[in-house]
């Protein structure tokens, strides 16, 4: 049992977990991180999360909150002043929702789709998830975050994606900065916050991960 | 008092998601039906991203997506509230919602496939009604909400209209006698609510036209 009154079971590649460790560290909320074993989860995750047996999961005071978008909402609830990544007004916490829910249908299955795919699968992969990204492009128009002047829920929610566009684009032989090079502008930005810069593993080490994990799908 | 405008479609259950919750809310608004074979420019103004109804409109501002107009409604009109106050309980139902959303898509398969496919889907709307009878709803008491109709009630609302409805078009039984009584008992106990069976569209329209559309998915497969 950990001594910590928040613990982040997670695994080091996983966008899902990086929102969480840059929504804690904004707010500067000590906690315990526990890397888990996808191939060998351990007991406190299969119990912490019965129905999915996914990562993240948050636990607070012992109690488990699971799915990194309402874990995100949470953290913001119980932590409301220190640096809080939603806005206050109700309609832009609402088109806040909306983004962060678009960037989870979307990018996470094409991205998949382009270093785990080939041929005309692939293509297909690549082409919807270029386009997913000019939509976003547009959303951020010219301000600097898409949460305004400050950085917010969105950028959160969408940065960790970041840490994998080297993987995305190695394996799919394309270069997402000549489609969208205002979001690469952004990215840079977002990755001079100190939040941001130790959530985020190198975008060599999750390309590794990923050469492995095909290795071991039998996708090489 | 802005306007508050509601563009959406009746065969559809995220629609009538919006409407229990305005009901509830005492919210009064204005309902624009829209034809789904063809779409207003207002409909494709309004949400450029899906293209899809629900829109809500609210001072000529459009919020798309239901659960996320949800959430705005709890927040902008806070009686008769859709979530919990504490933290925690919102997360747990923040949680059976989105379990609902990515889940509930395969009940929809089974209605727009046959053979293997259909079967597949079968087995994925099997396992989330089991979760939701062994999790979801263990130890509850009327609804998911307690003793009052919360956030998860209505997202869950399709399944205590719209599932039966596609068990009878397809002839694929989900609730078989004497499986998942919680369930059973949570989808009689929504359809009693007043403003829930006040407003839901009528069966055998929706039989009728659900079974027309299922032949045309089928034959352009």
């Amino acid at each position: 049992m950990s001594e910590k009154e928040v613990v982040l079971l997670d695994f080091w590649p996983s966008p899902f977990g990086m929102r969480l460790r840059i929504a804690l560290a904004e707010k500067g909320i000590d906690y315990e991180y526990k890397e888990e074993d996808l191939w060998n989860k351990s007991p406190l995750l299969l119990k912490s999360n019965p129905v999915h047996k996914k990562i993240p999961v948050l636990i607070h005071k012992g109690k488990p909150v699971c799915e990194s978008l309402i874990a995100l909402q949470y953290v913001e609830e119980v932590w409301p002043h220190k640096s809080p990544l939603l806005p206050s007004d109700p309609y832009a916490r609402a088109r806040a929702r909306f983004w962060a829910d678009y960037i989870d249908k979307k990018l996470y299955d094409l991205g998949r789709r382009t270093w785990a795919t080939k041929g005309e699968e692939q293509e297909a992969a690549k082409k919807e998830f270029l386009d997913s990204l000019k939509l976003l492009e547009a959303e951020l128009g010219d301000k600097p975050y898409f949460g305004g002047d400050k950085f917010g829920f969105v950028d959160a929610v969408l940065i960790p994606y970041y840490s994998w566009f080297y993987t995305y684009e190695t394996c799919g032989n394309f270069s997402i900065e000549a489609d969208c090079p205002k979001l690469i502008f952004w990215a840079k930005r977002c990755l001079e916050k100190e939040s941001v810069k130790k959530s985020l593993p190198p975008q060599e080490k999750v390309y590794g991960f990923v050469l492995e994990l095909k290795k071991r799908l039998g996708l090489l | 008092m802005e306007t508050v405008k509601l563009y959406g479609a009746w065969p559809s259950p995220f629609s009538y998601r919006v409407i229990w919750a305005l009901k509830l809310k005492g919210i009064p608004f204005e309902y624009i039906e829209e034809d789904l074979s063809s779409k207003s420019p207002q409909l494709l103004q309004y949400n450029p991203v899906y293209e899809k109804v629900p829109v809500l409109v609210h001072g000529g501002r459009p919020i798309c997506e239901s659960m996320v107009i949800l959430e705005y409604l709890d927040e902008k009109w806070p009686q008769q509230p859709l979530l919990p106050s504490d933290p925690y309980k919102r997360a747990e139902a923040r949680f059976w919602v989105k379990f609902g959303e990515d889940r509930g898509p395969s009940v929809w398969m089974i209605y727009r496939t046959e053979g293997e496919k259909q079967e597949k889907a079968r087995r994925d709307a099997l396992e989330m009604l089991t979760i939701l009878e062994e999790h979801g709803l263990n130890g509850k008491k009327k609804f998911f909400g307690g003793d009052n109709i919360n956030i998860v009630d209505i997202a869950f609302g399709g399944i205590a209209h719209w599932m039966g409805v596609i068990e009878e078009i397809t002839g694929v039984k989900l609730i078989e006698d004497n499986k998942f009584p919680l369930l059973k008992a949570w989808m009689h106990n929504f359809k009693e609510v007043s403003f829930i069976n006040e407003n839901l569209p009528n069966r055998e329209k929706m039989v009728a036209f659900f079974r027309a559309r299922r032949s045309m998915i089928l034959s352009s497969a």
